[in-house]
């Protein structure tokens, strides 16, 4: 027990084995306050909006930058499976990089402080949470047990308590919380104060909205299920490209015996953005969450969907054959995921990947 | 969305005496406590008289009141130890039930502020959960918190709570050997918030700190399955985990919310990890092999109140877990008998 506790002391900073995505229309000014935390990690930069706008990375930071040209040229015909004029982009930024995990960070995303006035890395608690398993089978009522001070309660099945490994880790947001249009025009003035100390699995079974702004995952485990999907220009819809991500993302872990985990850490949203633009973007997502919903809450994905891309491709019919006659987009939808697997397997030509157990 | 306040005069406060002296115990949460009515039970194996302090509005039941009640009824269903509560239950007739063990005091939150435990669970109670999809903000009907950009609008009224499962600082309810192999962990983490733990998701109820609605959940939560040598220590106990996962598939059926989080109470040092090792293991075994069954469950439409689920769970532990270990067959046989025992005292 003493050696675990030692090995415990310090997370490692897996800094060859993680990419840091952001995409970014504007500036990048925000990296200097995340400089301590995130300059020995390399960045993929990918930027949105008009390619000929110099973006400029401020000193000393290890990059690689994507223009809407680059993706072009890199993808070829394929490129029309990645957005244009919403950060949904930055999914390219996950297919272009070798590296075993990722985070992404949305560019208005500060450093925030604990409850303690200490600064928190939010990028080192992504890597404790990846590192260490997840528990989707039973509820732990002291969520997280492999963190430092917690454990299995009373009750909680020792058959069950080795955990899963964890695909994804969803950080959350101070100050402005991830609020949908409707409810930022109701409550503009709402800002979220509650630190909550905990870190839990999301059960086996239950759907959850996953925000991108504060987002880690292991990339080789479950990579191809993150693709933000068809928003911005030329798109009927916007703001549900994460979503999207999550709800695919979240039922393929269900089938292939993988965890997702909420909670810490906490990011400094400094931005809202601007309700009325949301509610135009959300509009029609509003009314096709409700045929969505009940279409992932009851997905099964057959045995023989072994590997992510499998379970991804199935996941991309049964989209077209369920939900096209929704609306048109769908359809459109589902080709663009199976034109995002295809890219995906071209661009990394070794990794069919062993995903692992399918439970 | 609906939002209820819930009157002193709906709860009762059951407290199951598992040592004589419960002054100390009564005087650290007489704040709380002396504004409400409350059911105290002494277990029927702790010989001597109770020691209550004075200014609290109380009924107590003792040995011989449960062998009243018990009468002819299976000599198997027992209200010994910390069972010694659900007698209460029983004999409540209140809407709400706060329950907390006796070796435990309020706590204090992370700015210093006195817990009122009891008034955490009422709110619970009387707000909606959200059982059907998870919003990454937690509970949504809290003060400075919402449904998140995601969240289903359809199911933003959520449901009906039935259960509120508080935490503990200090001796968290760890079994015996995590607490022996850890002698020195305690929670000093005060985690602020209540979720609701999803629909079809199973957990450990734990009985230390605990509301429920008693109209929509009671009869889910009577004693029926006890360990053979069980103790006088949570470390020796497995009562709450079988009625917990017994209400959580009555609460998933009935489309009742279950949450877990605040309220905090602090629970004092008691007992040896490492004594309560060497009591006996059966019944801990045996709650492995149960939980797939719990997990797999599912009852029928016509199942509309709790005594129907419970009857049917009963039926379907009988069926698939007694053939493999006769305790189930008891259990299932306590079972039937408890509802009778429950409707019988309703109607009284």
């Amino acid at each position: 027990m003493a050696a675990i506790e030692a090995s415990k002391s310090s997370t490692p900073l897996l800094k060859d084995e993680l990419d840091i995505v952001i995409p970014t229309i504007r500036n990048l000014d925000f990296l200097e306050m995340w400089r301590p935390f995130f300059q020995p990690y390399h960045l993929i930069i990918v930027q949105d909006g008009d390619p000929s706008k110099k973006i400029n990375v401020p000193e000393g930071f290890d990059y690689e930058l994507y223009n809407r040209n680059d993706i072009n040229k890199i993808l070829g015909p394929k490129a029309s499976c990645i957005s244009f004029k919403d950060s949904a982009c930055r999914c390219f930024g996950y297919m272009v990089s070798k590296k075993k995990y990722i985070f992404t960070i949305d560019d208005d995303c500060f450093v925030a402080k604990d409850p303690t006035g200490k600064e928190i890395n939010a990028l080192e608690q992504h890597i404790k949470n990846l590192l260490s398993p997840s528990t989707p089978f039973f509820f732990n009522t002291l969520y997280d047990p492999y963190r430092d001070g917690a454990d299995f309660v009373r009750g909680y099945p020792f058959s069950l308590r080795e955990g899963v490994p964890t695909a994804v880790s969803h950080g959350l947001w101070l100050n402005i919380p991830d609020y949908d249009a409707p409810t930022q025009l109701v409550k503009p003035r709402e800002r979220n104060t509650r630190y909550v100390d905990a870190v839990m699995t999301i059960p086996k079974g239950t759907l959850f909205p996953m925000c991108g702004m504060n987002l880690g995952f292991n990339r080789e485990l479950i990579g191809p299920a993150m693709y933000f999907g068809l928003m911005g220009d030329g798109q009927p819809i916007g703001r549900y490209d994460d979503m999207w991500a999550g709800w695919c993302t979240k039922v393929i872990c269900d089938h292939m015996g993988l965890g997702i985990k909420t909670g810490l850490p906490y990011i400094w949203h400094s931005k809202a953005s601007n309700p009325f633009v949301n509610l135009k973007k959300e509009y029609k997502g509003i009314y096709w969450q409700e045929e969505l919903i009940p279409f992932f809450q009851s997905v099964t994905l057959p045995k023989d969907c072994t590997t992510v891309q499998k379970c991804y491709l199935e996941l991309a019919k049964q989209v077209k054959a369920k939900l096209g006659k929704v609306d048109e987009y769908f359809n459109k939808l589902a080709d663009a995921m199976v034109t995002w697997i295809e890219a995906w397997d071209e661009l990394n030509p070794s990794t069919v990947l062993a995903n692992g157990s399918t439970k | 969305m609906s939002e209820t306040s819930i009157n002193h005069d709906e709860v009762d406060i059951v407290i199951g005496a598992l040592q004589l002296d419960l002054t100390s115990f009564m005087e650290e949460w007489r704040p709380v406590f002396s504004q409400f009515h409350l059911i105290i039970v002494q277990d029927p194996d702790l010989k001597g008289k109770l020691e209550i302090p004075a200014g609290f509005n109380f009924d107590l039941y003792t040995k011989s009141d449960i062998d009243g009640v018990l009468g002819s009824s299976s000599n198997a269903i027992s209200f010994s130890g910390y069972s010694c509560r659900y007698f209460g239950y029983l004999m409540s007739q209140k809407k709400y039930i706060i329950a907390i063990d006796d070796d435990c005091i309020p706590a204090k939150d992370s700015t210093g502020n006195f817990v009122d435990a009891v008034a955490q669970h009422m709110t619970n109670l009387s707000t909606p959960a959200t059982p059907f999809f998870f919003n990454t903000l937690y509970d949504p009907f809290c003060e400075g918190a919402d449904f998140v950009r995601g969240y289903p609008f359809s199911l933003r009224s959520g449901v009906d709570c039935g259960l509120s499962c508080g935490l503990w600082l200090n001796l968290a309810d760890l079994d015996a050997p995590t607490q022996a192999l850890k002698p020195e962990l305690r929670n000093n983490r005060y985690v602020d918030t209540v979720l609701t733990v999803p629909a079809r998701t199973m957990m450990p109820v734990s009985g230390i700190n605990i509301g429920f609605n008693r109209e929509l959940v009671g009869p889910a939560l009577l004693p029926a399955f006890r360990l053979a040598k069980e103790g006088n220590l949570r470390w020796e106990t497995v009562e709450d985990i079988w009625t917990g996962m017994c209400v959580k598939v009555v609460c998933d059926h009935l489309r009742l919310g279950v949450k877990s989080g605040l309220p905090y109470v602090w629970r004092k040092e008691r007992g040896n990890a490492i004594e309560s090792l060497k009591k006996e293991w059966e019944g801990v075994k045996l709650m492995e092999d149960v939980v797939p069954f719990f997990q797999s469950l599912r009852l029928s439409t016509s199942a509309a109140t709790a005594e129907d689920c419970v009857s049917e769970i009963a039926a379907a532990v009988k069926v698939q877990l007694a053939p493999a270990n006769p305790i189930f067959a008891r259990a299932a046989e306590n079972m039937v008998e408890l509802v009778k025992l429950w409707k019988r005292a309703r109607t009284q």
